[in-house]
C-alpha cells in the first residue's frame, strides 16, 4: 500500500491506497465522488476527465498514486451543494446538452478547460476540434457544441472558474 | 492491472539507480502508453519508476543553434511553447495534434520516443530532423536510436533526459490519421536541412519509422511537390491490414510528402 494526500474539490484528503488504483477508482469508490465516469476505460471516450492541477485528464489513464500531492477537481466540485450551478452546467442544462447525460461530467470538465486554454469567445470548430477526446453517443454533438460556446460566455461574467 | 511498487525519485541518478536496483522495472511518466498496457496485462512491470516529479526534467530551451526538449515535457507545453513554435513550428504543430487534449496534458516526448510505437509521431520529426537523443548515460543519432517495432537502443537502466533537435531551414508533418484510433495511418514529416533533405514516415513501415531516400535525393536537387512526381514508393516492407493494404499506405506516403512539401514552402 501506499500512503497517498492530495486536494480534491478544495479538501484534503489523506488514504493509503494500492498503487495499482487508477485515481478514477479511488474518486469514486474510496471517496464516493461517482459523478465521474467510467466509459471506455481506454483513454478515448473522455467520461473520466477530471481537473489535475487545473488541467483536463483523464483519470482512467492516471493512477492515483502520481496524483499524491496534487489537486483534483471533479464535476462535483465545480458549485456547492444546493447553490446555483457552475455556468458551463447551467449551460448544458439551458441547451439541452445532453441525454443520458453518462458522458455530460467530461464533457463539462473538458468544457471548462477548453474556455481557460482558449478563452469565452469559441467558434463552433474549435469547439468541435477540442472535443476529439470525448465521446457522445446520444446527441450528435450539436447541442454540446451549443452548450459549450453558450457557458464559454457565461463564464466570462460569472466568479465561478 | 497487476501489482506493483511505485516510486517517485527525485533526480536522474536516483531513477537510474532504481531501474539497476529493481529487475525488469519500468520507466512511467504521463503513463498514456503504459497505463493502458498495464491495464491490458499486456505488461507487469513489478516496479513503476516515476520521472514526472525530476525537476527541469522538462525543461524547453534553444541551446546554440539547437532547440533542446526535456523528456518529461508534455505534448501540451511543445505544443503551446513560443520557443518551439519560433525554432521549429512543424515540430509545434506535430505535439498538438497527438492524441487529444487530455493526452497532451499528460503524454512526455521522452515516452513517446522511449515506447517507438510504430504509428507514433514524434519517431518522424526525431528521424526527419536529425535530433540527439540524450540518454543518462550517452548521446544517440536518431538514426542509431530507432531499431524497429517497439524497439530502441535504451538499455534496461538508459533514461532518455532530452532531445536537441537541429534547426531545419524548412518543415512540415503531415499525417493521413485511422477514422476510427485517429493514430497516424501514414503520417509524413519533411525536413529540409542546411545540407539536405528528409523524409521520414511513421505509420506505415513493418519495422517503424524509416526515411524515403528516392524522395530525398530528388528533394534535395529541387525542394517541390513536383520534383518527386513519378518516383514510385515500393508497398514491401509497409503494413497491411483492415484500414489500409500496403499499396494504399505507399500512395499515401508520395500524396502526404507533397503535402508536407507544399506546407513547408507555404510557411516562407
Amino acid at each position: 500500500m501506499a500512503k497517498i494526500s492530495l486536494i480534491v474539490n478544495g479538501n484534503p484528503v489523506t488514504a493509503n491506497v494500492d498503487p495499482r488504483t487508477l485515481l478514477v477508482q479511488f474518486l469514486r469508490e474510496n471517496l464516493r465522488l461517482t459523478g465521474t465516469h467510467v466509459g471506455c476505460d481506454t483513454s478515448q471516450c473522455g467520461a473520466c476527465v477530471v481537473h489535475l492541477d487545473g488541467k483536463a485528464v483523464k483519470s482512467c489513464t492516471t493512477l492515483a498514486v502520481m496524483a499524491d500531492g496534487h489537486e483534483v477537481k471533479t464535476i462535483e466540485g465545480l458549485a456547492a451543494d444546493g447553490a446555483p450551478l457552475h455556468p458551463m452546467q447551467e449551460a448544458f442544462r439551458e441547451h439541452h446538452g445532453l441525454q443520458c447525460g453518462f458522458c455530460t461530467p467530461g464533457m463539462i470538465m473538458t468544457a471548462i478547460d477548453i474556455v481557460h486554454r482558449k478563452g469565452h469567445e469559441l467558434d463552433d470548430h474549435t469547439i468541435r476540434e477540442e472535443l476529439e477526446g470525448n465521446l457522445c453517443r446520444c446527441t450528435g454533438y450539436q447541442n454540446i457544441v451549443a452548450s459549450i460556446a453558450a457557458g464559454a460566455k457565461a463564464m466570462a461574467k460569472s466568479d465561478l472558474a | 492491472m497487476y501489482e506493483f511498487k511505485y516510486h517517485r525519485p527525485g533526480t536522474v541518478r536516483q531513477a537510474a539507480n532504481l531501474l539497476v536496483k529493481n529487475e525488469d522495472a519500468k520507466v512511467i511518466a504521463g503513463g498514456h502508453t503504459l497505463i493502458p498496457v498495464m491495464k491490458q496485462r499486456l505488461a507487469s512491470p513489478p516496479h513503476l519508476v516515476d520521472l514526472s516529479h525530476i525537476e527541469g526534467l522538462d525543461t524547453i530551451e534553444m541551446k546554440g543553434r539547437s532547440l533542446v526538449i526535456g523528456a518529461t515535457a508534455r505534448h501540451a507545453d511543445v505544443a503551446s511553447s513560443a520557443i518551439v513554435g519560433e525554432a521549429i513550428p512543424a515540430l509545434a504543430n506535430l505535439a498538438g495534434g497527438i492524441g487529444d487534449p487530455a493526452v497532451r496534458h499528460k503524454g512526455t516526448i521522452g515516452g513517446s520516443l522511449a515506447n517507438n510505437d510504430p504509428t507514433a509521431d514524434y519517431p518522424a520529426a526525431v528521424l526527419a530532423l536529425g535530433a540527439t537523443i540524450v540518454t543518462n548515460k550517452r548521446r544517440l543519432k536518431a538514426e542509431e536510436y530507432f531499431q524497429g517495432l517497439f524497439t530502441t537502443a535504451l538499455e534496461a537502466d538508459e533514461i532518455i533526459t532530452k532531445v536537441m533537435f537541429p534547426l531545419p531551414k524548412k518543415a512540415a508533418y503531415v499525417k493521413f490519421r485511422n477514422q476510427a484510433s485517429r493514430y497516424a495511418l501514414v503520417g509524413v514529416f519533411v525536413a529540409r536541412r542546411p545540407s539536405d533533405v528528409r523524409v521520414a514516415v511513421t505509420g506505415a513501415g513493418s519495422e517503424g519509422v524509416f526515411r524515403v531516400t528516392a524522395f530525398e535525393e530528388a528533394l534535395k536537387k529541387r525542394f517541390a511537390a513536383k520534383a518527386i512526381e513519378g518516383i514510385e514508393v515500393p508497398a514491401e516492407g509497409l503494413n497491411s491490414d483492415i484500414h489500409g493494404s500496403a499499396e494504399y499506405r505507399a500512395h499515401l506516403i508520395g500524396v502526404l510528402t507533397r503535402r508536407a512539401v507544399d506546407a513547408a514552402n507555404a510557411k516562407e
